[in-house]
């Protein structure tokens, strides 16, 4: 049966080029409160639960839409490297699991990115896909990051890449490990140049990916309660023999202890984005948020102290 | 006490019996017995060189772990004369899981940073077992800076199961530490040569690994992850240790021809801890041998020879 539910029909949809429109999933869950949301209501609110806040998962495609002025943008392509170096095998072959992840996903691998304006400045953006894979960090990941950012540095442009990665793609051993060094080749491509570099912190972003390019950021943003560290939970429980703290290694925790600049809600981020942006380049305020649509059902923020609400919706000087 | 691995019983054995006769011969002046030693030494050599000539990857996993190997404090006193170490990042501590110093290699001047995993259990545990802290990420990269400010060659010595798990270290930001010491490396103008002597365990190795020249152990491993966790995590079955171990390719055989590293230091039979000796002689020209031709580039050339390098991997499979 699984055969068929993974294999088999994906290929007669991708034959008759059929996109499922209607998610299998009417309702979603909120991992927080256990409350039942109607699927729309939470893609109309960029995948937040309305009701407790909760930020889901956000498909690469919607996130590059929610990020970009007028959700307008052209995806980078990425050089082709092969596939399964190691011959891997586990309890499946890992050529198998990657024809599995591409079918379900629709994409070649974990990051897309793609150039385009954002508050008015061209900018490229990169989304690490936690869909695909865990969104770990293989070779094709790696050199897409590498691409992706060779871009921006050529167009000595601002380069945001969103994260949430469980780690390295264990299935192609120290080739994916070799991705740590070689991303922050391109990291420094960056920094040369004089592009900016501004991380976006998501839900998870663990492992070796926080050992690289994730933490050498100009500029570290996290999305609020996004699960942020190097090392796994169990692995430290079991280390140390106790419990953890009450929020270790969420995205707060890690701002009371200076690990990222802010914490800001996801329906700020292309504002909070395109102001840091504006700052870096030397660009005047924009008069207006940049992007006006944000859903009605969008509560007014509460916290006065997070940095992401401190002034938004105020007007803009100059 | 020697330790012997379990794929070692039948060396434990011959040489247990050849200490059991040598003692006997002790107390009795009679006996003769240098014709049946030689005829097990002969034995126990011959089984030594067949059993080391064809280590797995998982067998390699424990002589890169073995107590008695060779380990960072060795390769620096047996390869560094005047050797002073210097401590503390100053940041916040010193961690005692990263020696750091400056010394001479061959007369000149080096900076020397390395893993160490402690000898005995009261090093072991002052040294955290090798697994560093954020803190001693950052000495290193104050070491590397201090040692690019005044153009002396860095020497790594990596022998790490990874970077420390806990509490403290996350809260310190271990992953930013490992990152910026890559980087770190990565930007260096002086040359930098890293010797994997044992375990190179993922992100906490490659934060001083990411040379100009990666020499490797013959019997040395270097990995996304430990052979157990991989298990654990892709079979679901820690027993399956042995079988992640030789499908994640980790040793320095695969590694070379996967393009990773630089050289094999070969060992003497029987492995590292057997003749220390012979293998600081051989690390020590290795070094030598790699350090020469960096001697005389720019600084830009010696980045440049390290991006470049790095950049390259996987592109030639």
């Amino acid at each position: 049966m699984n055969w068929i539910k993974n294999f088999v029909r994906p290929k007669i949809r991708n034959i008759l080029g059929t996109k499922k429109d209607v998610p299998d999933n009417m309702w979603v869950k909120c991992p927080e409160t256990g409350q039942m949301v109607f699927y729309r209501d939470v893609e109309a609110n960029h995948f937040v639960i309305p009701d407790s806040g909760c930020h889901l998962r956000m498909p690469p495609d919607a996130r590059l839409k929610h990020m970009f002025d007028n959700k307008d943008y052209t995806l980078i392509e990425f050089p082709n490297v092969i596939d399964d170096p190691l011959k891997f095998r586990d309890q499946r072959r890992y050529s198998d699991r990657l024809k599995d992840a591409r079918l379900k996903n629709e994409q070649d691998d974990a990051i897309r990115a793609a150039v385009g304006i954002m508050g008015g400045t061209e900018v490229v953006i990169a989304v690490q896909d936690f869909a695909f894979m865990g969104g770990s960090l293989g070779m094709a990941a790696g050199d897409a990051i590498i691409t992706s950012m060779r871009e921006a540095a050529k167009r000595k442009c601002p380069y945001i890449l969103l994260v949430a990665s469980g780690g390295a793609r264990m299935q192609e051993g120290i080739l994916s490990l070799m991705q740590l060094p070689r991303t922050t080749v391109a990291v420094q491509e960056l920094r040369a140049a004089g592009a900016p570099y501004i991380v976006v912190l998501t839900n998870p972003t663990t492992g070796g990916v926080t050992a690289s390019y994730a933490m050498l950021g100009d500029i570290h943003i996290a999305e609020p309660g996004a699960l942020i560290g190097f090392a796994g939970q169990r692995v430290i429980e079991q280390t140390i023999g106790e419990k953890l703290p009450v929020g270790f290694q969420r995205a707060e925790y890690l701002q009371d202890h200076g690990m990222v600049d802010m914490v800001v809600q996801r329906r700020d981020m292309p504002m909070m984005v395109s102001r840091l942006i504006r700052f870096i380049t030397g660009a005047p305020a924009l008069a207006e948020p940049p992007q006006e649509d944000t859903p009605e059902t969008a509560e007014v923020p509460s916290d006065p102290e997070t940095p992401a609400n401190a002034d938004a919706g105020e007007p803009a000087q100059g | 006490m020697k330790t012997y691995l379990e794929f070692e019983n039948q060396i434990a054995d011959l040489e247990g019996k050849i200490a059991e006769l040598k003692a006997l011969a002790k107390d009795d002046d009679s006996m003769s017995i240098d014709e049946e030693v030689e005829q097990l030494e002969r034995k126990a050599d011959k089984s030594l060189a067949d059993i080391y000539g064809k280590l797995d990857a998982w067998q390699k996993t424990q002589v890169a772990r073995h107590p008695e190997r060779p380990h960072c404090v060795d390769y620096i006193n047996a390869l560094i004369t005047e050797f002073t170490p210097m401590a503390g990042d100053r940041k916040f501590a010193e961690d005692h899981a990263i020696i750091g110093g400056m010394g001479r290699f061959q007369g000149d001047p080096v900076m020397v940073i390395g893993q160490e995993k402690g000898a005995d259990t009261e090093s072991r545990l002052r040294r955290n077992f090798g697994m560093a802290r954020p803190e001693g990420y950052r000495k290193a990269v104050r070491l590397m800076e201090l040692a690019e400010c005044f153009g002396l060659p860095v020497l790594t010595f990596v022998d790490t199961a990874g970077a420390y798990p806990g509490v403290g270290a996350e809260e310190r930001g271990q992953a930013e530490a490992i990152a910026r010491s890559t980087d770190c490396c990565l930007g260096l103008g002086v040359p930098l040569i890293a010797t994997i002597i044992g375990e190179g365990g993922s992100g906490g190795a490659v934060a001083i690994a990411t040379a100009n020249s990666v020499l490797m152990l013959e019997h040395s491993i270097y990995s996304v992850i430990s052979p157990e966790g991989a298990a654990s995590i892709l079979w679901r079955d820690p027993s399956k240790a042995r079988d992640a171990a030789t499908a994640m390719k980790i040793t320095a055989q695969d590694l070379n021809s996967l393009g990773i590293i630089d050289r094999i230091i070969e060992e003497p039979v029987g492995g590292a801890h057997r003749a220390a000796e012979q293998v600081f002689e051989a690390t020590g020209s290795a070094i030598a041998e790699a350090l020469l031709p960096l001697k005389h580039q720019t600084a830009e050339e010696l980045q440049r020879q390290r991006r470049e390098k790095f950049l390259k991997i996987g592109h030639n499979l």
